[in-house]
């Protein structure tokens, strides 16, 4: 069941002098199964596109169809639509409002009139998932870390079990340990149920690591839209509407300009790792020929 | 349908209207609001309404935002007229059962509703061309004597500004919340009266602890910065009248004068 986005524009506060054009001419096919990032700058309409996919959103003029329908119908049934496409919003611990982590997850599920033992059924399953410790279950929600807070946030919105997951800035204001813990747990998840996921971010090294398409969005458009080894390849590009390529691309140009024959088109660090690994192989070889 | 609410909005446009001195502003809108109770006749009204005319026309604001701002109020407006319509004793005209709509009902339910339209225009204008903290401004030197009192003037203006300042904030947040809830398939829009406000927990819990999580954050911020108000306390852009401001008081003494005058004057001819 894909998503097609079909000339989608959006113009916030139209007909007034502050009218901001935050989408431009979208064309977008999200196909079942992928790993997408959403990349852009801050104000590039990345956050406004994906509170299009799930229909919190109205396109200004195009049309958005999921499974084949257009989710502005009349006849067409939001809810189900937001169960199944899962947007997960930029700090979703201010959502948290149940007294204890348990019944605040069970709040999306609740919504979609499943049995009470369904719905808790679900609600465990998605706290499993996100890799929450069992003793937190009951504990207020507030009382947790930033990161644990998250996590149940996201726990939220999978108990929906949807077929598309959508995270916006997801690591946004945690510490490099709790965001490598939280891409890692969602990389994880991706394996596990199979669903698609769209990771919304501005940082190209969060990303990298885990995705097999890249969108580049800049002022409203979509700039790139390939895998990410493409993508990365326009990194003059990318620096000059404030965004960059993952660092390992740069050691790798900076120590081809020292004349080390390394390819420059690896995105991972464990990328970087093997070639530079097998430069040295090669280094060594051919002295070894030389004696 | 958050942003309908026009009332403390401030849109930007450069007019006389803007311009003005804000304590000019502030001291019209209190005069029209009294003009608005004190005119008795049609004539007054009209008068009123031209001198409502002549304002947003020089203030540039296009007429649909102030239209935006009775959505807000027009449950209440309806309610009144209702109540005026059927609860006024006098002559009936038409009557139904316990119910009977009065020659005087009609007079006060007309009359109301325009004094209430009136009132939020009037009222909007002076948001729509004032910043909040040029209002502040204003009514801090306007009720600077009471100082003299020990009325905590200027305490009391930054409150309101704090205040205003924060609705548009506090909006936007209640307005990102809710989109959260709306994913997680939350339904504000449906159900009675009691199951709706149950459903608006979820809204309301977050809301209040940002709320307060910012009023404190804010708090410590202007401790940080050795902030106490009060005396000694300079102004980056202080207050003073212009010619234009004074030309403005002339115009809404005219505007009092004739008003009255065309009420006393209808009285008279007719």
């Amino acid at each position: 069941m894909p998503i097609i986005v079909d000339h989608v524009s959006h113009i916030y506060g139209e007909d007034t002098p502050l009218a901001v054009h935050a989408l431009k001419d979208i064309n977008l096919v999200i196909p079942d199964g992928q790993f997408i990032g959403l990349i852009g700058h801050t104000g590039s309409g990345k956050s406004t596109l994906v509170q299009h996919l799930n229909g919190l959103m109205k396109a200004t003029s195009g049309a958005i169809y999921f499974n084949g329908e257009d989710i502005d119908d009349k006849d067409f049934d939001k809810r189900k639509l937001r169960s199944k496409v899962g947007l997960v919003f930029q700090y979703p611990e201010h959502q948290l409002f149940e007294t204890d982590v348990f019944s605040d997850v069970c709040f999306g599920p609740k919504n979609l009139g499943l049995s009470e033992k369904e719905v808790q059924l679900r609600a465990y399953e998605a706290l499993k998932l996100v890799g929450l410790k069992d003793e937190y279950f009951y504990q207020s929600p507030f009382d947790l870390s930033g990161g644990e807070k998250r996590r149940v946030a996201i726990a939220g919105v999978l108990a929906m079990k949807p077929d598309f997951l959508i995270l916006d800035e997801p690591t946004a204001g945690l510490d490099p340990k709790g965001r490598d813990e939280i891409l890692d747990q969602i990389a994880k998840l991706k394996e596990e149920t199979g669903i698609t996921v769209i990771l919304v971010s501005h940082s190209m090294d969060d990303v990298a690591k885990y995705v097999d398409r890249i969108i580049v969005m800049n002022k409203g458009s979509v700039m790139y839209d390939d895998v990410p080894r493409e993508v990365f390849r326009h990194y003059e590009e990318l620096e000059q509407v404030g965004l960059a390529a993952p660092q390992v691309t740069y050691i790798m140009k900076s120590l081809q300009d020292k004349g080390l024959d390394v390819s420059d088109d690896v995105t991972t660090i464990e990328e970087a790792k093997e070639e530079i690994k097998s430069y040295f192989t090669k280094l060594a070889k051919a002295k070894r020929g030389n004696w | 349908m958050l942003r309908d609410i026009t009332l403390g909005q401030y849109y930007q446009a450069d007019s006389v209207i803007h311009r003005l001195d804000p304590r000019v502003k502030l001291a019209t809108t209190i005069v029209f609001i009294i003009s608005l109770f004190v005119f008795d006749g049609i004539a007054g009204y009209v008068v009123a309404a031209a001198f409502l005319a002549m304002v947003i026309k020089l203030s540039k604001v296009p007429f649909k935002f102030m239209i935006r701002g009775m959505k807000a109020i027009l449950f209440l407006l309806l309610i009144t007229v209702v109540f005026n319509l059927f609860l006024t004793p006098g002559e009936a005209l038409v009557s139904f059962g316990v119910f009977k709509i009065t020659k005087e009902g009609v007079k006060t339910a007309v009359l109301m509703a325009v004094r209430l339209t009136f009132l939020i225009i009037g009222s909007s204008v002076m948001t729509l061309t004032t910043t909040p903290n040029q209002l502040t401004d204003g009514l801090e030197k306007m009720l600077g004597p009471l100082k003299k009192l020990h009325v905590p003037v200027h305490e009391i203006a930054m409150m309101m500004s704090i205040a205003l300042r924060f609705i548009p904030i506090l909006m936007e947040e209640t307005d990102k919340i809710m989109k959260a809830q709306m994913a997680r398939c939350a339904d504000f829009e449906s159900g009675n009266i009691l199951k709706r406000a149950k459903n608006m927990v979820p809204l309301l819990v977050p809301l209040f602890i940002s709320a307060f999580r910012r009023a404190d954050d804010l708090a410590m911020a202007m401790e940080a910065r050795c902030y106490r108000g009060g005396e000694f306390r300079t102004k980056m852009k202080p207050l003073h009248y212009e010619k234009r401001d004074f030309v403005a008081y002339g115009i809404v003494v005219c505007y009092l004068v004739i008003g009255v005058m065309a009420g006393k004057l209808m009285v008279i001819l007719l």
